[in-house]
This record gives C-alpha cells, sequence and structure tokens, in this order.
C-alpha cells in the first residue's frame, strides 16, 4: 500500500501543441496515458480475487482506504498473465467516478510530447490494439502507443453488461 | 442545470412544502393573520425568483395564487375550494418545478385555467380594488422610513404595490434563514423555540408537532456529498483505529495503550457526531401528511384528524426516502379501509371524526414507527376464509395460528378483502409491496388488529444504512461478507442424521426440521475451485462444512461454505462499474484487518438455484406462444464454459464433437492447434475464463468445411435439445448473441460466426478470387447463424439488413449470390434490383407454396429452409457452376 504521488509535483498545464502523457511499459512495448487521467501511480500486494468477474477484473485492492478495482493491462491486450510477483505497479485512473487501477509492467516518467510527433494508428495494426490506441507517437528510438481509456474501459464494462 | 437555478429549484422545492402545510392549517383556523402573512411571503419570494431567474410561466402562476391568498390577508371568508384552488395551483407549480429539475427547462404549456379562476378570487371578492389598498392600508400600518417606490406601469389585476410587501415583511415575525434549510436536523429545536414566538403566533399552540412555525436557527447549507464523504473518511477512520487496536492487542507495548485509549474515544465521538448530520428528523417525511389526509377525507367524504408524535426522532435521509411511499401508502389504506363514515362511527358510540395517529420512537438501533387507526379494525374471520380460498394455509394451519398470525396474512400478495374497489386502495397490490419495500432497507413490519376498536401497523427500520452487520464466512480460503438479516441460523453439517447433506441426483439437499432445503455450494457457484485444480473434481467433503440457513422472500435455502469466521459490522461500499453486472454481489467492503471483501447478495445467488428462472417461466412460454420471429423448433447443442451459465450453439452448425487428448495440444504462433483428422485444427477458447485443462481430455465443438476446421473448447457438453428460439436480451459482448430460454432455463446463445472468420481472416489469401454472398437478412440472430455457414463453405459474406441497404451494396460491388429472408421481407421488393449474373435465393422457416410462388416471380433462383444449411449450399454451389464462369 505505498502509494506515492510521483506525479504531483509535476506541471499539468499542457501547452497547446504539445501533451504530456504518462509512460507504462507492458511486455516491452510503451505506452502513454495523458497526465490529467492519472490519478497516482501506486505498488500493488495483495489484492482480492472478485469470482466470476471477467478477464480483464484482476481483483480489490485497498488503496488507503478506497476500493480500487483492479484491470490488468496484459489482459487488455490479450497477453498472457505475468509471472507471479509480489509486487505489481499500477496506474490510478478515475473514469465516470469509477476508481479504477491499471496493472501494468513497469510505470516510466512524464514525457511532454510534441503533437507533431503523432500519427494515427496504422492500418494494419491489430485490430484489437487498434481499438485501445487514440494514436501513435514517434520518438527517437521507439514508438509509444497511447492508450484511449474510453476504448479501453467502455468495452470492459459494456461486457460486463 | 447552472448553480443559481439548482438552488433555485432546492429551495423553491422546501417552500412549497412549508405553504403547503401552512395551507391546509389556514383552512382550520382561517382568523390566523399571521399564518396568512406568512404563506404570502412565501410565494412572493417564489414569484420573485422567478422574475429574476426568467421563468415567464411559473411568475404568471405564482403571481396569480399570490393575488389570491392576498384576499384572505384582507379578511376574505375562506372556504374550501378556495382552499382546494389555491392547494391545486401549488400541484401545478411542484410540475413545473419538477421538469425544471430534469430538464432545466419550463415545460411548455399555459396556466390559462387556473390563472383565470385565480384572478376571478382575487377580484371578484376584493372587497376593494388594488389600487385603493395602496391608500388605506400603506400609509395606516406602516411605520419607519420608508421611501416612496412608484411602479411605471399600472398594477397588474391583484398585484401589491411595494410599499405594501414592505408592510408586509415587517410584521411577519419569521426569519427567512429558517426556509433555506437542505438537512432539516433542526425540528427539536423548533420546537422549543416556538415558545418564545408564541406569543407573536397566537393560534400555533392549536397544533401539533409538525405544525412548526420556523423560527430562528443557527445553521448552513451544506451539500449533501460533502456529508456522505465526511462518513465514509470517518468510517475509514474507525476502519484504521480497529486496526491498532488490534496489534495493540498482541504487542504488550504500553507505551502505546494511553494515546490509543484516547484516539479510541475520539474516534467513536466522532463517528456518533457525524452519524448525526447524516439524521434528519422523521417529521421531514411526514410534511406532506396533513395535506394527504385532507384531501382522503375530502374525497372519501369522512372527517379524519391526523396526530403525530415523535416527529423529532432522527433517521438516517437514505431511508427517509425509503419509508415515504410505504407510509403514505399505509395512510390510505387506513383512511379508506381503517375508519369508517362519520354516520356509523356516531351509531357505534365513538366520535364522528375519526383518527389516525402516527408515532416513531427510537429504540436501540432501530426506529419503531407505528400508524394507528382508531377504525374497524380488520375482521380476522373474512382474513382466513381469503387465506383458504387464496390457498395460502391449510383449515387444520388456520386454526393453530393466532391472531397475530393471521392479520400477518394481508401482507401476502395478492391479498385484499375489500368488498369493492376505490380509487384510493384495494387492490391488494399494497401491503406487499409496502413489506418487501421495508424488508429491503433490513427492517420489519407488523401488524396488531382489534375488530371495531383499530388497526396498528408497526415497523421496525435500522437507524441506517451504511453500516451492516454481516457474517463473515470463508470459501476455498476467500472471505466474503453476508448481510445477517437474511441469515436465519447457521447448520454444522455433519455425517449425524440430523443434519446430513443429501443428493438428488446432483442437488445437494439438506433435511432440515423435517423440510428439505435446496442447497447450493458457494465455492462451486463462484467458481473457485477451477482455479485451484483443473484435473478430475473430487467428491466434495461434506463432512466439516458449514450450512447458512437464509431466506429471500418465501424462499428458503441454505449455502455451504467451508467456514464461518466471525460477525462483524462492515461499511458497504458500492461496487464498482467493471464487476456491476453480476448479480451475486451486493457490495464491497473493507474488513477490520485491511482486506477488501466482497459482499454477497443472497438474493443475487438464489438465482443461481434456478428458483427465479421457474417463476420466470410461465411468462417466457407466454410470451413465445405471441408469435415471435418464428414457431420453428430448433435444435440446440448446450454445453457450457467458463461460467455457470448454459450457452448454446445450433445444431445445424456443428459438424462434429470430440473429447480431445489435451497433451496432444501443440502450441503454433500462440494458437492452441491439435491435429484432427489429417488436418490441423485451430482450438478457441468459448470463453475467456474458460481454463484450458491440464490433463486428461478437454471436450470439443467442431466447426469443418472443405477449407478450415475449427474447434471450440468449452467445459461440458451438456445436452442437446430442442426448443423455440427466441432470444430475451440482447448481448453486446462479442461472441455471444444474447440470452434465450431454452429447456426453461436461462442460455447464452453463442455467435459462432465470432470465431470462425478470425480464422478466415488470418488467411488471407483463401478470400481472394472467392465468391461474394450478400446475406440480406434483418434479424442479427439469424444473419449471424447464416454468415458462418457460408463463410466455411468458402465463399466471401457481405451483410445488409434491409431491402434498400442491400439495393445500396449491389450498386457498388458485384455480388455472385445473394440470400434473402423472404419471410420477412417482400420477394417483390427485390424484383426491381436484382443485378446481373446474380443468383438470389430465398430463404425462409416455412416456404409454403404462396411464397414460393412469389419468389419465383421475382426472379429468385431458389428458395431453401432456414435451417436446411446443406440445402442452402448445394443451391449456392449449384447456382454458381450454371453459370460456367470459374473464379
Amino acid at each position: 500500500m505505498s502509494g506515492s504521488r510521483l506525479l504531483a509535483g509535476q506541471e499539468t498545464a499542457s501547452h497547446e501543441d504539445s501533451d504530456q502523457l504518462v509512460t507504462l511499459i507492458v511486455e516491452g512495448q510503451l505506452f502513454g496515458l495523458p497526465i490529467q487521467q492519472v490519478r497516482d501511480v501506486f505498488v500493488v500486494s495483495e489484492m482480492t480475487r472478485v469470482p466470476l468477474a471477467s478477464r480483464n477484473v484482476v481483483g480489490l485492492f485497498n488503496l488507503r482506504g478506497h476500493v480500487m478495482t483492479m484491470l490488468s493491462m496484459r489482459a487488455f491486450l490479450n497477453l498472457e498473465p505475468a509471472k507471479e510477483t509480489s509486487t505489481q505497479t499500477a496506474i490510478g485512473i478515475e473514469w465516470r467516478g469509477e476508481s479504477l487501477g491499471l496493472l501494468v509492467d513497469r510505470v516510466g516518467e512524464v514525457m511532454t510530447l510534441s503533437r507533431e510527433a503523432r500519427d494515427p494508428n496504422p492500418a494494419n495494426l491489430d485490430p484489437r490494439w487498434a481499438s485501445l490506441s487514440a494514436g501513435v507517437y514517434r520518438l527517437n528510438n521507439q514508438l509509444l502507443v497511447q492508450l484511449s481509456l474510453d476504448n479501453l474501459l467502455s468495452t470492459t464494462l459494456k461486457q460486463a453488461a | 442545470m447552472d448553480d443559481l437555478l439548482r438552488d433555485f429549484v432546492a429551495e423553491t422545492a422546501e417552500n412549497i412544502d412549508v405553504v403547503d402545510r401552512e395551507l391546509v392549517r389556514f383552512e382550520q383556523e382561517p382568523n390566523n393573520k399571521t399564518i396568512v402573512a406568512q404563506i404570502f411571503r412565501l410565494v412572493h419570494t417564489i414569484k420573485g425568483t422567478c422574475g429574476f431567474l426568467g421563468l415567464p410561466r411559473l411568475e404568471a402562476l405564482t403571481h396569480a395564487a399570490e393575488s389570491a391568498i392576498d384576499r384572505f390577508r384582507d379578511g376574505a371568508p375562506v372556504t374550501r375550494d378556495l382552499v382546494t384552488l389555491i392547494l391545486s395551483t401549488i400541484d401545478r407549480i411542484k410540475l413545473i418545478m419538477a421538469e425544471l429539475d430534469k430538464t432545466s427547462q419550463e415545460p411548455d404549456g399555459a396556466d390559462a385555467d387556473l390563472i383565470s379562476q385565480l384572478e376571478q378570487v382575487s377580484l371578484g371578492l376584493a372587497v376593494y380594488g388594488a389600487a385603493a389598498e395602496t391608500n388605506t392600508l400603506a400609509t395606516d400600518f406602516t411605520t419607519g422610513s420608508i421611501t416612496y417606490q412608484v411602479l411605471e406601469r399600472p398594477l397588474r389585476p391583484g398585484e401589491v404595490p411595494l410599499d405594501e410587501l414592505e408592510r408586509v415583511f415587517r410584521e411577519t415575525a419569521a426569519d427567512t434563514v429558517a426556509l433555506r434549510h437542505p438537512v432539516k436536523t433542526d425540528h427539536a429545536e423548533s420546537k422549543l423555540g416556538e415558545h418564545d414566538t408564541a406569543a407573536q403566533i397566537p393560534a400555533a399552540s392549536g397544533n401539533s408537532a409538525q405544525g412548526n412555525v420556523p423560527v430562528r436557527q443557527h445553521s448552513i447549507r451544506v451539500p449533501v456529498e460533502r456529508l456522505e464523504h465526511l462518513m465514509t473518511m470517518v468510517s475509514e477512520l474507525v476502519l484504521t483505529r480497529n486496526q491498532l487496536l488490534e496489534i495493540a492487542r498482541r504487542d504488550d507495548n504500553s507505551r502505546f495503550k494511553g494515546p490509543l485509549q484516547r484516539l479510541s474515544q475520539v474516534t467513536a465521538e466522532l463517528q456518533d457526531s457525524v452519524m448525526q448530520t447524516r439524521m434528519q428528523p422523521i417529521g421531514t417525511a411526514w410534511a406532506l401528511l396533513p395535506r394527504l389526509v385532507r384531501d382522503l377525507s375530502q374525497e372519501l367524504n369522512k372527517s379524519i384528524e391526523l396526530h403525530t408524535t415523535g416527529a423529532e426522532t432522527g433517521i438516517d435521509r437514505q431511508l427517509l426516502e425509503f419509508i415515504k411511499d410505504p407510509m403514505m401508502h399505509m395512510i390510505r389504506n387506513a383512511a379508506d379501509h381503517g375508519i369508517e363514515m362519520s354516520e356509523e362511527r356516531v351509531r357505534l358510540g365513538k366520535p364522528a371524526r375519526g383518527n389516525i395517529h402516527i408515532e416513531a420512537e427510537q429504540k436501540g438501533g432501530y426506529i419503531t414507527l407505528s400508524i394507528v387507526d382508531d377504525g374497524k379494525g380488520i375482521d380476522l374471520l373474512q382474513i382466513k376464509a381469503k387465506a383458504l380460498e387464496l390457498g395460502l394455509a391449510t383449515q387444520a394451519e388456520l386454526a393453530q395460528m393466532n391472531d397475530q398470525q393471521v392479520s400477518k396474512f394481508i401482507f401476502h400478495a395478492g391479498f385484499t378483502t375489500a368488498q369493492e374497489l376505490s380509487n384510493i386502495s384495494g387492490r391488494g397490490v399494497g401491503m406487499d409491496v409496502v413489506r418487501s419495500n421495508i424488508e429491503q432497507i433490513g427492517g420489519s413490519i407488523d401488524i396488531a388488529t382489534t375488530l371495531g376498536k383499530g388497526t396498528r401497523i408497526s415497523i421496525k427500520i435500522p437507524l441506517t444504512l451504511a453500516i451492516a452487520a454481516a457474517l463473515i464466512i470463508e470459501s476455498c480460503g476467500q472471505r466474503f461478507a453476508l448481510p445477517q438479516m437474511s441469515v436465519l441460523e447457521l447448520v454444522r453439517a455433519g455425517s449425524s442424521n440430523e443434519a446430513r447433506i443429501e443428493h438428488l441426483h446432483l442437488s445437494p439437499v439438506l433435511r432440515l426440521r423435517e423440510r428439505l432445503l435446496p442447497l447450493l455450494q458457494l465455492s462451486e457457484v463462484l467458481g473457485l475451485k477451477q482455479a485451484s485444480a483443473g484435473e478430475t473434481e473430487i467428491a466434495p467433503d461434506w463432512s466439516n462444512a458449514f450450512i447458512v440457513v437464509c431466506q429471500v422472500g418465501q424462499v428458503k435455502f441454505g449455502i455451504v461454505v467451508d467456514s464461518v469466521l466471525q460477525t462483524e459490522e462492515i461499511v458497504v461500499k458500492p461496487v464498482s462499474g467493471p464487476i456491476a453486472h453480476l448479480s451475486c454481489y451486493s457490495g464491497v467492503t473493507i474488513l477490520g484487518d485491511g482486506t477488501v471483501t466482497m459482499i454477497l447478495d443472497p438474493n443475487g445467488l438464489l438465482q443461481y438455484l434456478g428458483a427465479v428462472v421457474e417463476a420466470h417461466n410461465d411468462n417466457a412460454s407466454e410470451e413465445a406462444q405471441q408469435g415471435s420471429i418464428t414457431n420453428e423448433r430448433t435444435a440446440f447443442l448446450v454445453f457450457r464454459a467458463g461460467n455457470m451459465t448454459p450457452k448454446a450453439i445450433p445444431l445445424s452448425l456443428v459438424s462434429r464433437l470430440e473429447d480431445i487428448d489435451v497433451s496432444s495440444i501443440e502450441m503454433s504462433a500462440d494458437q492452441r492447434v491439435v491435429q484432427y483428422r489429417g488436418r490441423l485444427m485451430q482450438l478457441k477458447s468459448c470463453h475467456d475464463d474458460l481454463i484450458v485443462r491440464a490433463s486428461g481430455v478437454q471436450p470439443v465443438i467442431v466447426f469443418a468445411s472443405e477449407q478450415a476446421v475449427i474447434g471450440l473448447m468449452v467445459d461440458e457438453i451438456l445436452d442437446i435439445v430442442e426448443d423455440e428460439l427466441k432470444i430475451s436480451t440482447e448481448s453486446t459482448a462479442p461472441g455471444n448473441l444474447g440470452s434465450a430460454i431454452i429447456r426453461e432455463r436461462s442460455t447464452e446463445i453463442i455467435d459462432a460466426a465470432y470465431f470462425v472468420p478470425h480464422f478466415q481472416a488470418s488467411h488471407g489469401e483463401a478470400t481472394r478470387g472467392q465468391r461474394h454472398v450478400l446475406l440480406v437478412e434483418p434479424n442479427d440472430m439469424f444473419q449471424a447463424m447464416l454468415a458462418p455457414v457460408i463463410q466455411a463453405a468458402g465463399y466471401r459474406v457481405s451483410r445488409a439488413a434491409t431491402p434498400e441497404e442491400a439495393a445500396k451494396l449491389a450498386a457498388s460491388t458485384h455480388f455472385d449470390a445473394m440470400i434473402v429472408n423472404i419471410e420477412t421481407m417482400l420477394p417483390s421488393s427485390f424484383a426491381q434490383m436484382l443485378p446481373e449474373r446474380c443468383h438470389v435465393i430465398g430463404v425462409a422457416s416455412r416456404a409454403t407454396p404462396r411464397l414460393l410462388e412469389a419468389a419465383r416471380e421475382a426472379g429468385f433462383s431458389d428458395v431453401v429452409g432456414l435451417f436446411d444449411r446443406q440445402g442452402l449450399l448445394v443451391s449456392l454451389g449449384e447456382n454458381m457452376t450454371s453459370f460456367g464462369e470459374a473464379a
């Protein structure tokens, strides 16, 4: 439960032609979430499993007295679950009034990226990935996929309903 | 909605409530000038704000009402008709307010009817005109320095000059602050405060507690959300304190003991006072009752008086909402069935005026609310007869029941002894709804009645909903909370005779006091076992299990768990979105040790027993009778995969059923494949949660065509059934078409198309140069059923839902064939658009001669049965080759 407000001091105002993204890494791929959508980053220890819930829901976690519903980024990407480790890192988000946690392999840094470096999804991108992506940033040595929380979560909730 | 309007709506709602109450009082004490002044001032405030916010309709109406009330203030005689007119005006205002609350806009329409009546009252009954009034009254009564304010237009009918208003405001003793009070935690104080103002309000003492005149209070408006948040935080604090105490108990380091003790005390006090802020006097829910009783007594032509005691009793504001409706209902009942007509009462030696008492009282953690009438009571013999008639009890059972047990029959659904239905009550759908409402919030309801003397209905409800007592149970190492209010008892299962678990076919049951109790095993229902072991099931060890006996409505059942740990007071939190659809949970909570725990919902669990499905059966089959998509019976393969809900797929799509040896499954490019009859069969999981077995055999449904073989892995093949196809709920989840009732069980219909085309897409070269078929079918279900069949046969499929859509597609793309459902779409609608060198095949579940002829006339090549998969493919193949055009 040792949550760290690592982003509190960051500058949150985004310039008109650039975006600030919190980066995260899943299976070696770099993803980014707009900093406005990220509430905190925390380390997850023990979770409570939710029997019968969909595969995306890993469990519930008590973050300083708030019950967070933990979702697995790996499950969204249709990847095998990560090897059992004692601690995992998660990104706390609030989406339509719900407190959710997104389990990722690793959380990177906050990057300020110019809009000009952004491309729409390439046409040959796997549909599953394309549905989660809001665009791709060309970085110097790799590509960054900007996640679309709305797409990601509305499909989860729709499946649930 | 902008803040200003929101505030206005909230404030006006309160103001109107006050006006409502005052008016009834006014009718009783027509000479009380203070009350008139109050009402006048309130209506005026509403009117003034309306004008400010630009709400012309509301303004016009309140203006007219104000003018009419003004007449009473001038001493005009008060008649019942007048009061009724004003009350209906206020009803109209409420209507507009409700619309404003919803849409932020005034509803369309005019109130000319009411306004003209009101204007007639204000002009016709006026002793003197509005203009004359200015001169006489204003100068006579106003003292102090007043600047004369000049209005630059003539006064509207009945409009009051500003100076006149000024005077009224000065003469009214009350303070406006009292009216701007969202959380009315102050009724107790206002009762005390009444003495201070008694001198100025001479008639106020004549009425009971609910008639308080608002007096000066020190309070502020706080948004409810903020209070809720405070409540949550305090709950967390309590939990943290509990954790600390737990640690301190184990650790003998006495340095902490003292401060911890204090922290504990302070926390408890804080919790108490925060709870207090959520409390509202129960009297706020009674505000509408005087009006209700007045209307009822007029409508029924009975004389009824309402008395209230204990209005200041505090109750959680959340619960307050819950009890409002049941209370109104019971008052209606009492007035309609309980109280006799005045003549009748006199004849019986009772006072002509009937009485209804409402009493509230707090006892322990509960509030007792009683509704008492001194009417004719309930005839128990009549109830017994009715119970016999409805088959609720036998003669022998009735003979053993005491009066109270008998009278409780009125809480059964459909129970009414009223000889004739009235507008107000007596349709027999009342008391059972009241009971279920009350039980829903963890309360209970009781009735005591004496024939000829009256009836007392007592409701016991908990003080608050936020904290509930729960039983903490364990199954497969995971803890769950079960609300204690639905738990009847705990039974330890053993090998002994009195608590032995037996099996009827596959269903576990328990003999409990000469009754069979259906059981459900929590670990099985929640699928907890699968996670621990994939191999063959070991017969469950029942000998040490606990059975929690629950009751939901009239159904009793037992939940088998591994152990029962303790009871705990838990803070109920809502279930979040991604898991909110799971009916087996009613919420989540954090236990004393900080772990998050799911709160089980016995009502949701009950559905797994099949009891609910059965209850709906009658309706479902009736619906099916009333002509749905088709009455054709379809053969389905029913199986289970991932969860407990049965799944089905039309049998016509299935090629074979196989048990595949798990060891023969290989991985190729991240996909499971198996060698099958000399070909490579790709295996797909039917459900996200399906766990592929680690050893043994895996049941697989095989879909085969000339080009590919797909295996769909499932947990268990259950049955092949023939039933009518009726999708009752549609699903948005991929791979799932929706739910249908098959063999009286709710079943998910699996979309074969979802699993098969994926395969095709990944072998892109196969689709090139393929024949292109357009499937025109308005029904998604059939579309989804037919498409994979055609696809599997090696055709490319496009889909359209209507003839128009099909025409559009056909204009831009060449189709080799078109398949049209001629049962739902007229063949003739296609006659105009048949593209060249395109075969049109009609499908119908029953090909009547008339249909065949119509299809031939429209130029269709063939007509085949909707479920005749083979026939359709043969027809497609034949017609294609008849063109002699090789691909």
